[in-house]
């Protein structure tokens, strides 16, 4: 966790979801790579972040995504936020005594179907053994988690709009990295939308 | 202990490595080869436990001469360090993991588009333009920070190489001898750095090669790619 550090917020518009990374990867103290994205799309309304010891963000991204496949394959439809959540969560508890270092966070906006014609933006965490949290505000995970908390609890307010949000959950990242010495070098946020994603990289502090 | 980096340029890849080798605070050669060509267009620097080193050279090395046999065409860089990154990954939850940390410089020719990867023992896989490894790499990253620019020619790549391997020597305590490798779309060249101008004595090498001997399909075991200083 803190061995190459970096840091992942998802937040709850109207209508919208955003989910925001650093793009730091580290060896300790040692700064490598800069271009290091932890936040990766299933489908064009579910994005997800992986931060955390590194090779287990490559490992488990390679994981689900075939496991992704073999849903979409099996299922011929395209999976939910919350099933994928379950599935992100039954990797990571099938590592239970050895377990993958990451703190996954799910961002998503589910399709309108006949049974649910309006569902909720949805958000959820899980632990490094797939214990799911699904608040109703934010999420953080990573290095930064605490500054995370501490400024998304301020800066945050229901029923946002897509370019609101995006205000937001910037500037709460940026802020919240900026105190953190493992997180930071770049940043990027998608705003997930029914009709498109926004994804834009942030001009961030470089030291 | 050991010092290893890498500079990306226009249509090339650098890579340096010290030549030690001994246990602790006792060094028993200078001339030990840590670089490997693990391809028509790749190579390899290895750095970590000294047996671990050259098994995994030359795993990595026969794997990928195998994809090049059966497919008649060399695993591109990129896909080589995924391969790689993924035998490092397995490795590390296994019962005798390799601990090797590597720098994966090549070029791609069917992009011609130069590429390094930086892999350490975990797993962890950084695609970069310029890249340490060991010890040297807290005062090389600040060195390459400051000399390295984009599309960077040969000539002025190998400047900032050699203010590398002065400022590991001006500030590291161990005394280390450094050789080195240009990877281009014509293969993997040894570059003495000893000499005047190592670029010059490379183009002239290439030149003379070139009409008479085309390039063998499958890269052969035993062709001294580097020679041992």
């Amino acid at each position: 966790m803190e061995y190459n550090g970096g840091s992942v917020v998802a937040m709850i518009g109207k209508d919208c979801v955003a989910i925001a990374s650093d793009l730091r990867l580290g060896q300790q103290s040692v700064g490598v790579a800069m271009n290091f994205d932890k936040v990766f799309p299933v489908n064009d309304k579910l994005y997800y972040g992986l931060p955390g010891l590194a090779t287990d963000v490559y490992t488990l991204r390679e994981q689900l995504r075939f496991r992704v496949n073999m849903y979409r394959m099996k299922e011929e439809r395209e999976i939910t936020p919350k099933t994928f959540t379950h599935l992100v969560s039954s990797t990571l508890y099938e590592k239970r005594f050895g377990p993958y270092f990451i703190e996954p966070v799910v961002a998503g906006l589910p399709s309108p179907t006949e049974l649910d014609p309006h569902p909720k933006p949805f958000i959820s965490t899980m632990d490094t053994i797939g214990c799911i949290t699904t608040p109703k505000d934010f999420a953080v995970a990573g290095t930064a988690s605490n500054k995370l908390f501490g400024v998304a609890e301020g800066l945050w307010e229901p029923d946002l709009e897509p370019e609101d949000l995006f205000e937001t959950i910037s500037q709460t990242l940026l802020n919240a990295v900026d105190r953190d010495a493992l997180s930071g070098w770049g940043a990027i946020v998608h705003v997930i939308t029914h009709d498109k994603v926004i994804t834009r990289q942030l001009r961030a502090r470089m030291d | 202990m050991e010092c290893a980096f890498a500079i990306t340029g226009k249509d090339f890849v650098l890579i340096a490595s010290d030549m030690s080798a001994g246990r602790s605070i006792i060094q028993m050669k200078s001339n030990e080869n840590k670089i490997t060509p693990v391809g028509p267009n790749l190579a390899m620097a290895c750095g970590g436990e000294p047996g671990d080193t050259s098994r995994f050279a030359d795993y990595v090395d026969r794997n990928l001469r195998l994809y090049h046999i059966r497919n008649n065409f060399p695993l591109p860089p990129p896909s080589a360090a995924s391969w790689v990154r993924r035998i490092l990954a397995e490795s590390i939850r296994s019962r005798s993991p390799y601990a090797v940390n590597v720098l994966l410089g090549g070029f791609d020719t069917t992009t011609s588009k130069p590429h390094l990867y930086w892999l350490d023992y975990l797993g962890t896989k950084a695609d970069i333009p310029y890249a340490a490894q060991g010890v040297g790499m807290y005062v090389t990253l600040s060195t390459m920070d400051k000399w390295w620019y984009e599309n960077i020619e040969r000539r002025e790549a190998l400047d900032v190489l050699n203010k590398c391997v002065d400022e590991v020597k001006k500030r590291v305590t161990i005394k280390f001898d450094f050789n080195c490798v240009l990877i281009d779309k014509d293969g993997v060249h040894s570059l003495d750095l000893k000499s005047q101008d190592p670029i010059a004595e490379l183009e002239a090498k290439v030149a003379a090669m070139k009409p008479s001997d085309p390039e063998p399909i499958i890269p052969s075991s035993d062709a001294p790619a580097i020679a041992a200083a």
